[in-house]
């Protein structure tokens, strides 16, 4: 046994590699990446041939997996939350064909929105898929559950989802690393057609699922990550899911005087509940994200026993959960420190100095003076930052590619010319596709890709276009006559107005290519190349 | 022997550097440790902070809980004022003095100075000039954290053995120089108290 610092994200790596993986499957999005970084700097996953390669987006990286999976060896997925809505038509049909290797895939959640648009509750797409949830309350947990979840998936053939959130991602603690278990040999599903999800084989596919309901109901009930906990004073039970377990016990210096289920395995463990139900007056849930097991325990009518939580008030209906919102909940006192001094301002992220988007934003603001406001459809990524002073440029984020198809919709309804602006990772992600509707109907707008070469929101992992965004422009079917590239440089700046102004006068699909290195890559490569020189 | 520290600053000038040596420290001395960083959006120039928890029992929240935390130690002024609410009652902010002005509305220096020094319990410094005058404007965090040591609950020895454990790969010039850094901000903070 060997005790390593770890993040949430690296334990479940570790665990990863402990548990036999043979593939890590991902695209990054915060506060997900980790994972597969740390794969990506592991000796033992170079020398063992574990595939650790992003991919394209969340969609490729599910289906691959499901390609392991039916060769029989062990792979996970990891993506944030949004990035399980880009993967759902994979991940939903995985639980009808089942699994042959096992099959874990972890979805980080934002509550808070640190870092997203939304704060979507992954526990809800697993109760979706009808399949185990596991979520770690702590970095050891977390090692676990994925050491151990492969194992599981196998057992109820059916992919587990593991869930976590932002705070456990993104803490380091303590980790004790367990037994190393080997890959799986390649071994082919026994029925031939246990992939094939035509009607007929769905159906009987779909039966078994509903059929395991019971078996994962009893898993749960009996699962070691849950737990009820006696406690004296049955005033008040408290259901505890994930990591508010953490904030629960804090506050208690961890001897909680009320009865308490924790619960880290679902489906919600019935025996613990109903145990909790009869022997107290009322019951407090601490979820972090969406009120899911308060939903469920306070029923449609809501006529039994006081369910509390964030439905009622006694929490706050959105953002992550803390001791302190923990505590008052529970009427607890806590003498908070001074207010914040009226003299802080806000200081929101910003674009680099030095960053290529700067001049891509102040040609195109420029290049629009001549058309009303309101016309830049933006997509995701470091370039989002320029909705904020002092560009003001874009009009829009909604989810990744939406740029481009944004734009094909508006100018559709006579909003010409309409813009995309987006980034080579987001275009590969998933503009590619938008940017075939616009070739095929020659829609009048402009795709400002700004190229900075790398996936920079997210900390600079690789981009898959890398070099190749004007070849697939090419081959997608734009008009090479209106495919432009620019360098995005200050003292370049009356070229590349030149160029926007043409192609934004242009009545059909131009593509705008702004190709410079991201200054933060730029300058980590100089670092590496200095070192090897 | 618990501590719950707040690390602040702004996103790309090294608090996590700071967390990592005193996470070494910690680690070296058996103590229990969480970590709670900031990834992610706001590593582009804005607010950033580390909740860092030691103890020699389990530690549960990742979070510090509002009025707990023992001390705050800031690389800029003004994201020290950020955190006050954390602070409890006779706890101890050590920061930097030298303002990050990367927002149009950043305070007035004066007023700035003026609330820093209004704090009842602080270690302000000017790291940034004792980092030059050692010749390494880059060790200017390393400078913050050495005058946080009088209030850390580990030793100026054990907190040499988390910077040798974590730069150590680096070559003896660079431990040397965060060794000398982290001498001079214990000096300064040991003078002022
Ligand atoms: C579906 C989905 N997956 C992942 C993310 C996380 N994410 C946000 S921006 C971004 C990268 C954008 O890279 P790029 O388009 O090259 O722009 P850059 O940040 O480099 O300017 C990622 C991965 C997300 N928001 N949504």
């Amino acid at each position: 046994m060997q005790k390593l610092l770890l993040l949430g994200d690296e334990a479940i790596s570790q665990g990863a590699i402990d548990g036999g993986i043979s593939g890590f499957y991902a695209y990054p999005g915060t506060p997900s990446t980790e994972i597969m970084e740390y794969a990506q700097h592991s000796k033992e996953v170079k020398a063992s041939g574990i595939n650790c390669v992003w991919s394209a987006n969340e969609k490729t990286a599910m289906e691959s997996a499901i390609g392991m999976s039916y060769v029989g060896k062990r792979a996970m997925v990891q993506l944030k939350h949004v990035g399980l809505n880009v993967a759902a038509d994979a991940f939903i049909n995985s639980t009808i064909t089942g699994v042959n290797g096992g099959l874990i895939v972890v979805a980080a959640d934002d509550p808070s929105m640190h870092s997203s648009q939304n704060e979507q509750d992954s526990r809800f797409y697993g109760d979706f898929a009808m399949i185990p949830i596991l979520e770690p309350s702590n970095q050891q947990e977390a090692y676990d559950m994925a050491q151990n979840g492969f194992e599981l998936s196998e057992k109820y053939n059916v992919p587990i989802l593991v869930r976590i959130t932002t705070r456990l991602a993104h803490s380091r603690a303590g980790v004790s690393t367990g037994n190393k278990i080997a890959q799986n040999p390649i071994s082919l599903p026994k029925d031939p057609r246990q992939f094939v999800l035509l009607p007929g084989i769905a159906r009987k596919n779909y039966k078994k699922l509903l059929e395991m309901q019971e078996a994962m109901q009893e898993a749960s009930n009996n699962s070691i990550y849950n737990k009820y906990i006696d406690g004296v004073d049955k005033s008040i039970g408290i259901v505890a899911c994930g990591i508010s377990y953490n904030y629960l016990m804090e506050n208690f210096d961890g001897k909680c005087p009320h009865p308490v289920v924790k619960i880290s395995q679902y489906p919600i463990p019935e025996n613990h509940l109903r145990k909790l139900r009869n022997e107290c007056q009322s019951i407090l849930v601490l979820e972090e994200g969406y009120p899911l097991v308060e939903k469920n325990l306070k029923g449609f009518f809501n006529e039994g026993l006081q369910i509390r939580g964030r439905l009622d008030g006694s929490l706050p209906r959105d953002g992550e959960l803390n001791p302190n919102l923990v505590a008052k909940a529970l009427g607890l006192e806590i003498i908070e420190g001074e207010a914040i001094p009226e003299i802080v301002k806000m200081r929101p992220p910003s674009l680099c100095m030095g960053c290529g988007h700067r001049d891509v934003y102040n040609a195109l603001n420029e290049a629009l003076e001549d058309y009303d406001i309101g016309r830049v459809f933006a997509d995701i990524g470091c370039y989002t930052l320029g909705a904020l002073p002092p560009f003001n440029a874009i009009n829009s984020c909604v989810d990744m590619g939406a740029s481009i198809t944004m734009a094909i919709g508006a100018s559709d309804a006579g909003l010409v010319p309409a813009v995309a602006v987006i980034g080579d990772s987001t275009f590969t992600h998933s503009g590619m596709t938008g940017l075939l509707d616009a070739v095929i109907k020659d829609a009048p707008i402009v795709v400002l890709i700004s190229d900075n070469s790398t996936t920079g929101m997210t900390g600079g992992q690789a981009s898959a276009a890398k070099g190749r965004i004007v070849d697939i422009c090419k081959g997608i079917g734009v008009n090479p006559a209106h495919i432009r590239i620019l360098n995005p440089l200050k003292r370049l700046h009356e070229e590349n107005l030149a160029i926007l102004k043409e192609e934004l006068a242009y009545k059909g699909l131009s593509v705008v290519v702004a190709q410079r290195e991201c200054i933060q890559t730029a300058i980590r490569n100089k670092k590496a190349a200095k070192k090897t020189k | 022997m618990k501590i719950d520290i707040i690390l602040a600053g702004v996103g790309g000038q090294g608090i996590l550097t700071i967390a990592a040596v005193i996470g070494m420290a910690a680690v070296d001395k058996n103590l229990y440790l969480k970590q709670a960083e900031v990834h992610g959006m706001s590593q582009r120039g804005g607010d950033v902070q580390s909740n860092l928890r030691l103890s020699d029992k389990p530690i549960y929240s990742d979070l510090i809980t509002k009025g707990c935390a023992d001390i705050i130690i800031s690389v800029e002024p003004m994201e020290a004022l950020r955190y006050l609410p954390y602070l409890k009652k006779g706890g101890y902010v050590i920061t930097n003095i030298v303002q990050f002005n990367n927002i149009v509305n950043y305070p007035n220096e004066d007023e700035l100075n003026a609330r820093i020094k209004a704090l009842p319990n602080r270690i302000a410094i000017n790291a940034d000039q004792i980092a030059k005058d050692l010749g390494n404007t880059r060790a200017s965090n390393i400078v913050v954290l050495g005058a946080a040591v009088p209030f850390l609950g580990l030793s100026i020895k054990e907190l040499e053995g988390g910077i040798k454990s974590l730069f150590g790969s680096k070559g003896d010039d660079v431990v040397e120089m965060n060794i000398t850094a982290l001498h001079a901000g214990y000096e300064f903070a040991k003078s002022e108290m």
